[in-house]
């Protein structure tokens, strides 16, 4: 039991991962491990590039999102990653700190609910965040009205995992200077923090909490591939925090133009039809078919709360501690 | 008249193995903090989260070792129907993932678990594991375990010819044998559950309740993948090595002398009278204590496994190979420690135990990067670094077995001429067999169960079973993971037992 | 010829001097009181305890720095002897084989020397599924094997019962002892000396005096003697 769960290792023989086939020009992308997962849009979309590209396209999974970032410090300029796939908007500013990214080049019309703006990373899917409960049970109508609730959530390590970041962040932009309050009166809602999002996700299912930190996206898994419609949603009222993913090109790529062209692939049909129903959120562009059926019955949210990238990486510090000293007492 | 001490191995392979151990644990530590920019100290909630991971451990060690004196006692002392299944499956919930154990104790005592049911249906209000006390509850369940057989490997070690002794002479067995064994085991063992405690990671957050139960770990966990902070994360591996020091310091202090001598392998038989009543309410408690959460776990995981994917199979024999390369390796290091023997072997075989799992692996990774991908060496590293994790519990096992035999029995080799590898294969293997079988058992589980030192290492999608288990669950799939939780914790047991077993078959050592 | 040389043994407060020369083909016992250094002195003979001075010589080489294993002596404890977890065939066979390959002609010279002293198709047994007299024979056969020209005896039997003690030293005498073979053994027991020993060396107050012949150091016994059989029955 020793070492826990930092989140991903594979030990395995990578061996001839790179460089077995010099014919072949290989483009590594390093993404968060549950997207190369079988379960994940990494397989399908590894398949689809790969047929038309003429490449061997890698993916090197490390951990979560931040993992992501800390491994790419680490490996500095002389990374062999060409992409970075799957941090999101907490993260932008202090990826684009690092001095590692080149502008990604790609002008696309991307659905998103709010404009795009970035010059450096470029959106493949978003979500917003949001509590899940079970269909039937009361539902909260704000953020206020469940701290307010004697309704048991439990919630994510702003310090471990996005989402814990993320819901930190939706307090933070919903009430500004009263979020330290805010948090106060949902500690005795929060039945206990974990270190991820499947922790979380898991302790839920088994019924140590009415509710779950999420997304409003996550009860399409259980409709669609468990025909299952129990889970829901809430809408809060005070508008729920976007989650946007985001893919930044490596400035020392020795694959330039692969690069452009798997950016461009990204935004297409081809890579936008397969996230719904692997990564269970919105696609970046809607693809020609629309969303899958099942996606219609979601919750909306009526307004969509973000912080800038710069705005979030200021916000950040403030927050967590914030939070820490609301639920440690 | 004290003799000659007589050197029959020689000195290399133990050195060599302590230097690995050493470059794994502070070498990585030094790699990381040569990386680092340095600036700032550690700020107001680091040293609460000090403050807090000395407690728990503390509490945790402490309560661990105090339930496991009556258990051992009792499994040493009585002959029951299933005491041997019952001391193997002791070896589980330490083996297990942290995960996978945390949602078998949730089966028992969460919310919605067997506790609170029973309770429910007598009108009284549920209780919550979550805080502090669960927290101790989960670590107890891990350790009160592994301080069980430890302590019950004290009792067994002492011979059946004192016990006879002692009751020729009417005599208190418990001042006589068993307080000065104790003396000399239990302070080890403490000290190895308040390490293990100490590094503590996700039962902390997951039960902790909430940032109160912050521990070093995961702030240096916060402080490598949110912050980048190399200099802090340094700065609290360092805070925690401290901790490591004072607390082995203190254990070697409280430490009895070993001196129970030489049988002749008699099985033990005990003359004294003890209360049966006392033994069997510590057995009985202690069996349902494991075997309830272990009972959830299977029965969470049945209805999931016709949905496994073919791909477990793979992680599966994947995560099987790495775990043997790696005991194998364990075995080894630890087996060349004992025979080097004497003081280093105290500060070498507490050292990984105190070590970072994060900082290890991230150290370990700008140490190699440098010079070639470091996903080429991820096999390598892996079982490099599993099997130094491990060592500690390995080189306890056997450390006391491999000193006895060189007390007992170093000078008649010497004598014969039995020197290096047949000293080694004719004389100490077999006499150390049981605890050496029993310490690679649990350092293949380990590895088996580990979910990453060195995610940093990871390449292209060559999943472990872990890993496949967490990425089920990461994709909603959690009856499916519940499946593979229950088969990686299956194989996990079956290696242990297959060592642990294998090592005792035809050996009344 | 076993020669100690001006030897010093040295530890803490303990010293004990010996300067004496033991000759092929006798048995010779070590006695005195407890604690003046028999076993000590046996133990620097066999390898064990490196002398602060002087050397210790065999036919005129140099035994001092041999490692135990290398010196023309075999050695019996009080205990361990045997290794508990080989079988008694295997525990004599280590005489032979160090790394324990025996071959079919080892195997029956194994077999021969447990006939020898009387331990016949026991071989197959563990140490201890046998009595403690058998134990010690199964010991002796492992030295009458290995052959070796010196024979040291750190009190084995002691733990038998007088009846077996005697047996055992018979058995020693009977065929250990020979003419190119010398056996020293420690005792604390006069009667042993006169029951198999021609020779004794008398330790005591630090100093291990040249060797008597038995007959004529027990019909003139000295005075340090007198003061240790005055201790016990003799």
């Amino acid at each position: 039991m020793k070492k826990p769960i930092y989140l991903p290792v594979v030990a395995g023989f990578a061996l001839c991962a790179s460089g077995a086939m010099a014919q072949t020009p290989v483009l590594q992308i390093l993404t968060y491990d549950s997207f190369t997962s079988e379960w994940g849009p990494g397989p399908a979309i590894e398949a689809a590039f790969e047929e038309i590209c003429g490449c061997d396209l890698q993916f090197i999974g490390a951990g979560d999102g931040a993992a992501l970032l800390a491994r790419l410090q680490l490996e500095g300029p002389s990374t062999d990653a060409d992409i970075v796939l799957g941090l999101d908007t907490n993260l932008t500013e202090a990826a684009r700190a690092t001095g590692l990214f080149a502008p990604h080049g790609v002008s696309a019309d991307l659905d998103l609910p709010l404009a795009w703006t970035d010059p450096d990373f470029l959106p493949f899917d978003w979500g917003y965040f949001a509590f899940v409960g079970n269909a039937g049970e009361p539902a909260p109508a704000s953020l206020r009205a469940l701290a307010d609730s004697d309704i048991s959530i439990v919630i994510q390590d702003p310090r471990s995992s996005t989402p814990g970041l993320g819901l930190l962040m939706w307090v933070k932009a919903a009430y500004g200077d009263d979020a330290a309050a805010l948090w106060t009166d949902l500690a005795d809602n929060i039945v206990t923090v974990t270190p991820g999002w499947s922790e979380a996700y898991g302790l839920f299912l088994d019924g140590e909490a009415d509710a779950v930190l999420s997304y409003t996206t996550s009860p399409a898994y259980h409709l669609i591939a468990e025909d299952d419609a129990s889970k829901v949603a809430w809408s809060f009222d005070e508008g729920h925090y976007l989650q946007i993913e985001v893919a930044g090109k490596v400035a020392s790529t020795d694959q330039p133009e692969l690069v452009e062209q798997f950016l461009a692939f990204m935004v297409s049909d081809a890579f936008q039809s397969v996230i719904p129903t692997t990564n269970w959120m919105y696609p970046a562009v809607v693809p020609a078919g629309g969303l899958p059926a099942g996606f219609e019955t979601l919750v909306t949210p009526q307004e969509a709360l973000l912080f800038d990238p710069r705005g979030a990486a200021d916000a950040r510090a403030v927050a967590v501690e914030e939070w820490r000293n609301a639920l440690s007492r | 008249m004290a003799q000659r001490p007589v050197a029959l191995t020689p000195r290399w392979p133990g050195a060599l193995s302590g230097a690995l151990v050493l470059v794994l644990t502070l070498g990585t530590l030094a790699a990381v903090g040569w990386r680092a920019e340095w600036g700032g100290g550690l700020s107001p909630a680091d040293w609460s989260a000090i403050r807090f991971t000395v407690t728990q451990a503390f509490v945790s060690a402490g309560l661990s070792v105090i339930f496991a004196i009556p258990v051992a006692r009792a499994l040493a002392r009585r002959r029951f129907f299933g005491r041997k299944v019952l001391i193997t499956l002791l070896g589980a919930p330490f083996l297990l993932p942290v995960i996978v154990a945390i949602f078998g104790l949730l089966a028992v005592f969460g919310r919605s678990g067997l506790i609170n049911d029973v309770l429910g249906l007598l009108g009284i209000p549920p209780v919550s594991i979550y805080g502090f006390h669960g927290v101790v509850l989960a670590h107890v369940f891990f350790n009160l375990p592994l301080a069980t057989r430890l302590i019950l490997q004290g009792w067994l070690s002492i011979p059946a010819e004192r016990f006879r002794l002692a009751a020729t002479l009417n005599a208190p067995v418990g001042r006589l044998l068993e307080w000065p064994m104790l003396r000399a085991v239990v302070p080890g063992v403490f000290l190895v559950i308040f390490l293990i405690c100490l590094t503590s990671f996700a039962v902390a957050l997951t039960l902790g309740g909430g940032p109160r139960a912050t521990t070093v770990e995961l702030a240096i966990y916060q402080a490598l993948r949110f912050d980048f902070d190399l200099g802090r994360a340094a700065l609290l591996a360092c805070v925690q090595f401290g901790l490591c020091a004072v607390a082995a310091v203190v254990a070697w202090r409280v430490t009895g002398p070993a001196a129970m001598g030489a049988g002749l392998d008699r099985s033990v038989q005990r003359w004294d009278r003890a209360s049966a009543v006392v033994d069997a309410l510590a057995i009985t408690l202690a069996a349902l204590f494991l075997v309830l959460p272990l009972s959830m776990i299977v029965l969470k995981g049945l209805p999931g496994l016709a949905d496994l994917p073919p791909s477990i199979w793979h992680a599966a024999a994947r995560s099987i190979a790495v775990a043997v390369v790696s005991a194998a390796l364990c075995s080894v290091l630890a087996l060349a420690l004992a025979l080097w023997g004497g003081p280093v072997i105290a500060v070498v075989g507490v050292l990984p135990l105190a070590a970072s799992g994060l900082v290890v692996g991230t150290g370990a990774f700008l140490l190699v990067y440098p010079f070639i991908n470091p996903a080429r060496l991820a096999l390598v590293v892996t079982a490099l670094v599993n099997a130094t994790l491990a060592l500690p519990f390995v080189l306890r096992a056997i450390a006391p077995a491999v000193a006895d035999v060189q007390a007992d029995f170093g000078r008649l080799g010497a004598a014969l001429g039995l020197r290096g590898w047949a000293w080694v294969r004719i004389v100490v293997l077999p006499r150390v067999r049981r605890p050496l079988g029993f310490g690679t058992g649990i350092a293949a589980a380990l590895s088996m169960g580990d979910l990453g030192v060195i995610a940093l290492f990871a390449g292209q999608s060559q999943e472990t079973l872990p890993l496949a288990m967490f990425r089920l669950m990461g994709a909603f799939r959690m009856e499916t993971a519940a499946a593979a939780a229950l088969v990686l914790v299956t194989l996990t047991f079956v290696i242990f037992w297959i060592c642990d077993k294998g090592a005792r078959r035809d050996a009344d050592l | 010829m076993l020669t100690c040389e001006k030897l010093l043994l040295q530890q803490d407060d303990f010293a004990l001097r010996a300067d004496l020369a033991l000759a092929k083909g006798r048995m010779t016992a070590l006695i005195g009181p407890s604690g003046a250094g028999k076993s000590t002195l046996l133990a620097a003979i066999a390898g064990f305890f490196p002398p602060a001075k002087g050397r210790i010589m065999w036919n005129g080489r140099d035994l001092t720095d041999l490692p135990p294993g290398d010196r023309p002596s075999s050695i019996l404890f009080q205990d361990n002897n045997l290794f508990p977890h080989l079988s008694v065939a295997q525990n004599v066979g280590l005489a032979l084989r160090p790394r324990l390959r025996l071959s079919a002609q080892d195997a029956a010279r194994v077999n021969a020397a447990l006939v020898d002293v009387g331990l016949a198709g026991l071989g197959g047994r563990k140490p201890g599924a046998l009595s403690g007299g058998q134990q010690s024979r199964a010991a002796l056969a492992r030295v009458l094997l290995a052959d070796k020209p010196v024979v040291l005896l750190d009190e084995p039997f002691s733990a038998l019962g007088p009846g077996l003690k005697m047996e055992m030293l018979d058995l020693v005498r009977g065929k250990l002892a020979g003419p190119d073979r010398l056996v020293i053994m420690v005792t604390h027991d006069p009667a042993d000396a006169r029951h198999v020993a021609d020779d004794v060396v008398l330790v005591a107050d630090g100093r291990a005096a040249a060797p008597v012949e038995t007959s004529a150091l027990f019909a003139n016994p000295p005075a340090v003697l007198i003061d240790y059989l005055g201790q016990g029955p003799a």
